[in-house]
């Protein structure tokens, strides 16, 4: 590209085309990007008067001394640990059969894409519906195998694993549909040439597919990672605007929402906040590290 | 029978239990609707309604202002989307085609913006809507929504992607900038911009944090804001949460089946992003 130097005239122009994604940004993205940060060290903050009339570290002591929150942070971990693994690996299982296919792949890929397009609050109202205790279709379908009725969402050794079940379903079409684009980049030949060389079906998935598919892999893991960092919207509908039994679905976005809206703790809430953000830019560092460093592009 | 026709039967078979999994709780949601409340109770569930009520889908209309969060639904996504696709366009043919002190630098800070947190972003976003005087409005529901960096970034990969002897061939045609972006950069990019819009008609029509932080009366929800506040009313009627979720879950099921091919585009663009 012929590279032109900016003017004064240049940058006038710029300008007036920047300008109305600036302002939005600015204000919405850029500032309380700023503000969270500040607010976090607000320790006594009037929301009425906008007066901050003390700034300390004590939100942060605060929140680490606070059970609940411990107790979202860990959940949260076990969130992401439950759903991601299982997410990818069944993705990438189902991803690799449909590339397989020609007859009906279309119809496939638009049912398990489904629930990607479909509201959180329905899909978790009838994920409850469906862990109903007493008539709900889950504990039927167990029933039928003699396993005796689940109380899912109100016991709390399984209220987890009810989150993180529904999570998975309904994450697995977008993980899918980012596998297909990372199959469809590997090139044919590879495979028809081990093909060729008496490399079995495992063989090609485990040396050929496996390692060129693996920019993907990394990159749906880190993604499903920060989404389920973020987790709110099921657990408010699917426990009723509470986290889950005894607190057993208390997460970290749950504990903000709470402390902010509930309790209008701002400072507290914000550095709740901080807290997600560090989780988050710990991951993309070590996302940025490591695909300098292991992934193999073709 | 061939080892080959085996596996290939192995495969639509596990394809099939899959999609069965996925179709399972959309039918259901369905099947229910149709039952009536006494019904609901039935232990085994049954399969099939006896007797569909079709009724369901009216009574759970009328239960709640479903018209009024429809409309407000829909007006927000109509709003949000064409704003967005505007600030978009225009913003990304800046970036990716004029020349303007500070250029890196503004590019640097918007993407950071991409790697916040949204949720941490809303206790200063609502203390600046409430100064603003904005909370309980349409303008607390569409105005942050108005621009998305990610959409900027997107489309400007795909303008650069468009020849720069293009550009110059207009420019010695004595064409403005104006001109050349919406008559000739636009249409060379329509795909990505149904991309971007199809996925911020979903992301509009879905949201559901924000708009219940955003509002605080019937009058403003959303349909998921409604919806999930009409659970407080329904209790365990579940024919017609049922019914309810089937009215909000459908227009999104018309648009995906229609710009399948865009949103899937778009997917797989946003997850590159990484």
């Amino acid at each position: 590209m012929i590279k032109q130097k900016p003017s004064a005239k240049s940058t006038l122009i710029a300008f007036l085309y920047l300008s109305p994604m600036l302002i939005i940004i600015g204000t919405f993205y850029l500032y309380p990007i700023v503000m969270s940060f500040a607010m976090s060290f607000y320790t006594k903050y009037n929301f009425y008067t906008n007066k901050v009339s003390e700034v300390g570290l004590s939100n942060f002591v605060t929140i680490w001394t606070d059970p609940d929150f411990i107790e979202a942070l860990k959940n949260t971990i076990i969130f992401v640990v439950g759903v991601v693994p299982l997410s990818v690996i069944i993705a990438l299982v189902i991803a690799i059969l449909l590339n397989k296919i020609n007859f009906a792949a279309g119809f496939f890929k638009t049912v398990y894409f489904l629930p990607f397009v479909t509201s959180t609050v329905a899909i978790s109202l009838i994920w409850q519906w469906i862990y109903n205790s007493q008539y709900g279709l889950l504990d039927a379908f167990l029933g039928i195998f003699g396993i005796k009725p689940i109380d899912w969402l109100n016991d709390p050794h399984w209220a987890m694993t009810a989150l993180i079940i529904m999570t998975i379903w309904q994450g697995l079409g977008f993980n899918i549909i980012l596998f297909l684009a990372g199959l469809s980049n590997i090139d044919k030949r590879y495979e028809q040439v081990a093909q060729i060389d008496g490399a079995n079906t495992w063989q090609r998935f485990r040396y050929i597919t496996i390692p060129l598919l693996s920019p993907m892999t990394f990159l749906v893991s880190v993604t499903s990672i920060i989404s389920g960092f973020k987790v709110f919207d099921q657990i408010f509908v699917l426990f009723g605007g509470n986290p889950g039994p005894g607190k057993s679905t208390l997460t970290l976005v749950f504990y903000l929402y709470e402390k902010f809206y509930t309790e209008w703790k701002y400072g507290i809430a914000a550095a709740a906040g901080v807290v997600l953000f560090t989780l988050t830019l710990i991951i993309t560092v070590i996302q940025v590290w490591y695909s300098k460093r292991h992934v193999h592009y073709v | 029978m061939t080892k080959k026709s085996i596996s290939k039967i192995l495969l639509y078979f596990i394809l099939t239990l899959g999609g069965i999994i996925m179709i399972v709780p959309f039918l259901w949601m369905i099947v229910t609707a149709l039952k009536t409340g006494s019904e609901t109770a039935k232990i085994p569930p049954t399969l099939i309604p006896q007797n569909p009520q079709w009724g369901n889908f009216i009574k759970a209309w009328n239960a709640a202002p479903f018209l009024r969060y429809f409309l407000n639904s829909t007006f927000v996504m109509i709003v949000t989307t064409i704003g967005q696709i505007i600030t978009t366009i225009l913003g990304a043919f800046a970036f990716a085609r004029l020349e303007f002190y500070g250029k890196k630098t503004i590019f640097i800070l918007c993407m950071a913006t991409m790697m916040v947190p949204s949720e941490m972003l809303i206790i200063p976003n609502f203390v600046t809507l409430s100064k603003l005087g904005m909370i309980n409005t349409y303008a607390a529901l569409i105005v942050p929504w108005l621009a998305s960096f990610f959409a900027v970034f997107t489309l400007r990969q795909t303008f650069m992607t468009i020849p720069d002897e293009l550009y110059y061939a207009a420019k010695i045609d004595g064409t403005s900038d104006w001109y050349f972006l919406w008559r000739i950069i636009v249409p060379l990019s329509k795909s990505t911009i149904v991309a971007l819009a199809t996925l911020e008609m979903i992301g509009s029509w879905n949201s559901f944090m924000w708009p219940m932080i955003a509002t605080n009366s019937d009058k403003m929800r959303t349909l998921p804001v409604g919806l999930s506040a009409f659970t407080t009313d329904a209790g365990t009627q579940y024919q017609l949460l049922m019914a309810a979720s089937t009215i909000i879950v459908i227009p999104m099921i018309v648009i995906y089946v229609f710009l399948q091919k865009y949103i899937i585009a778009g997917v797989t663009r946003s997850g590159l992003k990484g």
